[in-house]
């Protein structure tokens, strides 16, 4: 029964339902129970978190990352299954012990920083992270930096992700660093940066940890820096 | 129905009505006076009992006759010009039908290129980094029956393409005057289930290929019906001369109760006027004199309006396809035989350039985006050719299907209907109050179903190289190694025993 539950949620999260309201990718799923509903009868029959977790959630996510690899699945499945990954975790909260896959794989503040309102790139690494298993703590758009390093300490962020689509806001991106310096959180909260004008380069310019081209290169960049 | 090519649902009307009356008039008097000057004795005596008066003339070597023909004449004819017409095909799937009146746009190959252009990848080294790169390396080989197999199977692959017209000129040493037209038919039906539409070279052969067609589709009735092979005759030499020889077969084709291409190529600057009206009055001159001849020989055969006008570069002189004025004239003529009720052949997606790439695809696009708005049934020449129809490229065709995929594309319908505001509606009012107001999961859905397009597959991931050509290369060789769909066995068998000339070679059960 339980292995049923979790081979439903891994194909649910494949199809990105995230309830029972959601389509699939294949055709006549809506009304069949999606993962947040799949998720509460794996809890409610005794499944084990981690289980439910790790060969449910997670496991998908990786089935997931492997289509995409091999161009079957496209940015809009990657992105709809993460949603439904964050749906199911949502009901998991509640039943996750400190420690024990709460923050998941660690804590990430995102933002847009100053003067910039561009929020795609932001918002797809935000929902991919949160899709592989991070917490999120999304700042939005137009973040002063002292805001940004503020929130990271915080919230006990290990890791701050900082965008950019403006060659004249990129530069914002240093003020955050300098601001974690000040504060002397520099050691504990590393710097992941991206968006169109920044680059590998700019990213050891202003001394950022890394640097991640697209969303798919920031997720591996976060998972390296928060090992 | 045919399900094949796309409709254009509201074609571009270039011209106004009155517009196309004055082209109609310009044309019905220029076949009046001058006329057309006619090596054809057969045709004249023909136009004469249906009304048009003949004066016997001496051009060089040969007998002609200025010939003029007053509009009734020509109008009597259009009147027994079937509105729709039927290119058969192996594959009954595969039919191509076509409607005077309809919108349906179809797209084929064509023409016989001297040259076959073979891309080799090579691996060269830098001498400015020192680094090693792959280049595509080009060589022109001369027309073949081999390359015609490959470029037959290669069009049957291709989803994107109708209509099969012969796309290499065969040079083979074994291929003769007396035995190149039932080979070149044999090469391309042995290939390819979908129509095939060609020129004959010599008319002693005409019977042998149709005869080679009954067998294919089990007699002549049955070819009438399914015609597996239909015929382009460029019965115009222009300025308005008609041939003696394509007119003989014109004649005998019309008689079979087979379809034709009367197919008619001016070019603006030398053997037309280069002006639209100029260019359109004459063009449009050129394919009615030719319909007259084919519904005089025999009234309500199957026959469709072709007109391939390019223009002159004022270089050389050569043909010029991806430019303004080759739209402005191809447009004019869907235009005109739409007005007439006769289906119509026209052209796009030729490319100057030539050698397969950037500067050829630019060309291309620009006439597959603009002529099918016209929505003429058939849209040849449209894959492969590069260097003004000199020369065939297979990896062009490959990335020529891919763009006719994207023309083919910007014909849908936009969708909006009542339901589907309402679920607009709902779509924004759902993504307005979700975390990242995103449409990433609605646009899912159409991407599963095909409703979106699907971008471009030979891109590469070079920052410092265009790699689209090594990679058509490789999907090429993908193509080229799927399993030809020949003709049986047993109508192999009988087509060898009975057609004279055929090359054992060709024989895939040998």
């Amino acid at each position: 029964m339980s292995k049923d539950l979790i081979e439903q949620i891994v194909n649910n999260v494949l199809q990105g339902r995230r309830n029972k309201d959601d389509e699939g990718i294949e055709e006549g799923m809506t009304g069949d129970p999606g993962v947040a509903e799949l998720v509460q009868k794996a809890l409610d029959s005794g499944t084990d978190t981690n289980d439910i977790l790790l060969n449910g959630l997670s496991r998908g996510m990786e089935l997931v990352g492997e289509k995409y690899e091999t161009g079957e699945y496209f940015i809009p499945d990657m992105l709809t299954a993460a949603e439904a990954v964050e749906e199911g975790m949502k009901v998991m909260e509640p039943h996750l012990v400190k420690g024990e896959g709460g923050s998941g794989k660690g804590k990430v503040v995102m933002a847009t920083v100053e003067k910039d309102l561009h929020d795609i790139g932001k918002n797809l690494v935000s929902i991919m992270l949160k899709g592989a298993g991070f917490t999120v703590v999304d700042l939005g758009i137009d973040v002063p930096a002292a805001r940004i390093a503020e929130a990271a300490e915080e919230e006990g962020a290990g890791l701050v992700g900082l965008s950019a689509l403006l060659n004249t806001t990129m530069s914002n991106m240093g003020d955050v660093v300098k601001e974690l310096e000040q504060k002397g959180l520099r050691d504990k909260v590393k710097v992941l940066i991206g968006g169109a004008p920044t680059s590998e380069d700019f990213a050891k310019e202003i001394g950022a940890d890394s640097y991640g081209k697209d969303a798919f290169a920031a997720i591996r960049e976060a998972e390296k820096l928060l090992k | 129905m045919s399900e094949r090519g796309i409709v254009v649902h509201k074609p571009y009307a270039r011209l106004s009505r009155e517009q196309m009356e004055m082209i109609d008039k310009a044309s019905l008097d220029l076949l009046e006076n001058p006329g057309i000057l006619c090596y054809h004795e057969e045709s004249v005596t023909m136009l004469e009992k249906a009304g048009a008066t003949a004066k016997a003339t001496r051009e060089g070597e040969h007998d002609a006759w200025w010939v003029s023909i007053p509009a009734k004449v020509v109008k009597q004819a259009l009147d027994t010009v079937p509105a729709t017409v039927t290119l058969g095909a192996r594959n009954p799937e595969n039919k191509v039908i076509l409607e005077a009146e309809g919108n349906r746009v179809h797209f084929g190959s064509g023409s016989e290129t001297n040259y076959w252009l073979e891309v080799k990848p090579e691996k060269f080294t830098s001498t400015e980094d020192g680094r090693e790169r792959v280049l595509p390396i080009m060589k022109r080989n001369r027309g073949s029956l081999e390359y015609l197999c490959r470029s037959a199977h290669l069009s049957e692959q291709l989803e994107n393409l109708d209509f099969f017209i012969r796309n290499v000129n065969v040079q083979d040493t074994d291929v003769t005057t007396e035995n190149k037209d039932v080979n070149v038919f044999f090469a391309a039906l042995n290939n390819i289930t979908k129509p095939v539409v060609s020129g004959v070279a010599d008319f002693d052969q005409l019977e042998q290929v149709v005869k080679m067609a009954e067998i294919i589709v089990g007699g002549r009735d049955e070819l009438v019906k399914n015609p597996v092979v239909s015929f382009i005759t460029s019965v115009v030499k222009s300025p308005l001369q008609i041939v003696a020889e394509t007119a003989e077969k014109l004649i005998a084709i019309a008689r079979l109760g087979l379809p034709v291409v009367i197919s008619t190529s001016p070019q603006g600057g030398s053997t037309a006027p280069i002006d639209e009206v100029g260019m359109v009055a004459q063009v449009n001159a050129e394919a009615l004199a030719g319909i007259t001849i084919n519904q005089l020989a025999n009234p309500g055969a199957p026959v469709i309006y072709g007109a391939v006008p390019v223009r002159a570069r004022m270089d050389d002189l050569h043909d010029m396809y991806g430019v303004p004025e080759f739209c402005h004239y191809n447009m004019d003529c869907a235009q005109m035989a739409r007005y007439y009720k006769v289906p119509c052949y026209s052209t796009a997606g030729v490319g100057d350039a030539k050698v397969p790439g950037i500067q050829a695809s630019v060309e291309k696009m620009y006439t597959y985006t603009a002529v099918p708005f016209a929505a003429p049934g058939l849209v040849h020449y449209a894959f492969g050719l590069l260097d003004k129809t000199q020369t065939f490229s297979p990896e062009q065709a490959v990335l020529d299907n891919h763009k006719i995929g994207m023309a083919k594309f910007l014909h849908r319908e936009s969708g909006i209907t009542e339901e589907a505001i309402e679920r607009t509606k709902k779509t924004v009012q759902e993504v307005m109050h979700s975390p990242y107001r995103m449409y990433a999961r609605y646009a899912r859905g159409m991407l599963r179903r095909g409703e979106i397009f699907g971008g471009f597959p030979f891109e590469g991931e070079s920052e410092d190289q265009d790699q689209t050509l090594l990679n058509v290369h490789e999907h090429l060789k993908e193509l080229e190694a799927r399993e030809p769909q020949y003709l049986s066995e047993d109508v192999c068998k009988e087509i060898f025993d009975k057609i004279p000339g055929l090359l054992p070679r060709l024989n895939p059960y040998k």
